[in-house]
């Protein structure tokens, strides 16, 4: 069985039987990682606040409807929903003690958010040349600063990610670079459900 | 420690289902997750792009579909629903939601009357 297995293996690592102070340091560790997210939660939740309460306010230049290219969205929702399920690989390839699977994966989650982000500039470089800037109206501000924030996390999330895979690489699975993973894929899967109020609010209701 | 003892009751009760470990999820729930995420992103698609409903009746379709993908996300690839009492994650996350939700209904609120017409 893969937890009998992998429960041996931190053992042998980390003695945490007789040393009970590391494994609840690490568990602290990824609690206050979720305490962040919740703050990111507020953070966005501001964002998407301003963005509804000026969705109509175009100062008659262009509006979302007019200038949203549907394809390269859907396109982009579905990568960022399978980078989310190579994720939850990685780290269940991590839970069998698979160090290769698991950067493997990670590097399918980096490759798929890679092309996310280049999509997205794609698309903002699209809305630019139409004429819709940070600075066209106050609906486009909010747009690309709700957006665009959402984008930075992604951005940021592969420099991490990749900076992990470098350390997995040198340590192995150990409990410390356990929790970073664990960690990093609560994180991928919160900017997951951030995409999808992204894309509800946003997109579809702006299309709508 | 209670997370030890635990684990190992489970290893002995789950002898040949090797893949239903507990606490971090199987494959099974992965994929699961995985086809309700792209099923409940596809249904508000179809619905908006080819105008199927509108008004009233496509914005629950849109809010349903949206918080019932959230949730397959929280239970199926976070496993909010695997933690050990007490359960902080859950009452932070409860607690978040709560605060969004003001700034977010709160601000819609507001703005209401003051806001461009279309």
């Amino acid at each position: 069985m893969a937890h009998v297995k992998n429960h041996a293996h931190s053992q042998a690592q980390g003695h945490d039987d007789h040393h009970d102070g590391h494994v609840d340091q690490e568990s602290l560790r990824r609690f206050g990682f979720w305490i962040f997210l919740i703050t990111d939660v507020i953070l966005f939740a501001t964002l998407f606040a301003t963005y509804i309460v000026l969705r109509n306010n175009t100062n008659g230049g262009p509006t979302g409807a007019e200038l949203i290219e549907m394809p390269g969205i859907i396109a982009s929702t579905f990568i960022l929903l399978t980078s989310s399920f190579t994720s939850g690989l990685a780290v269940l390839s991590m839970n069998k003690g698979n160090l290769k699977g698991l950067i493997g994966w990670l590097a399918v989650t980096v490759l798929l958010g890679a092309s996310f982000i280049a999509l997205e500039v794609n698309e903002f470089v699209h809305l630019v040349h139409e004429g819709a800037t940070i600075s066209t109206s106050a609906f486009w501000s909010g747009f690309f600063t709700l957006v665009g924030t959402h984008g930075l996390h992604v951005s940021i999330g592969l420099v991490w990610m990749i900076g992990l895979m470098i350390q997995l690489k040198r340590h192995g699975i150990n409990n410390i670079t356990k929790r970073k993973v664990d960690v990093i894929s609560l994180y991928w899967h919160f900017l997951d459900v951030v995409w999808i109020f992204v894309f509800t609010f946003v997109y579809l209701m702006g299309v709508m | 420690m209670a997370q030890h003892t635990s684990h190992s009751n489970g290893a002995g009760g789950n002898h040949g289902h090797s893949e239903e470990s507990h606490g971090h999820g199987s494959l099974k729930s992965y994929v699961i997750g995985f086809v309700l995420s792209i099923i409940l992103t596809i249904i508000p698609l179809v619905v908006i792009m080819n105008d199927m409903l509108q008004g009233k009746a496509a914005l629950i379709v849109l809010l349903g579909t949206a918080i019932l993908q959230f949730l397959v996300q929280l239970l199926f690839f976070m496993h909010l629903n695997e933690e050990n009492k007490p359960r902080y994650n859950l009452m932070t996350l409860l607690m978040g939601i709560l605060i969004a939700g003001t700034i977010v209904a709160g601000s819609i609120w507001i703005m209401t009357y003051n806001a461009v017409a279309t």
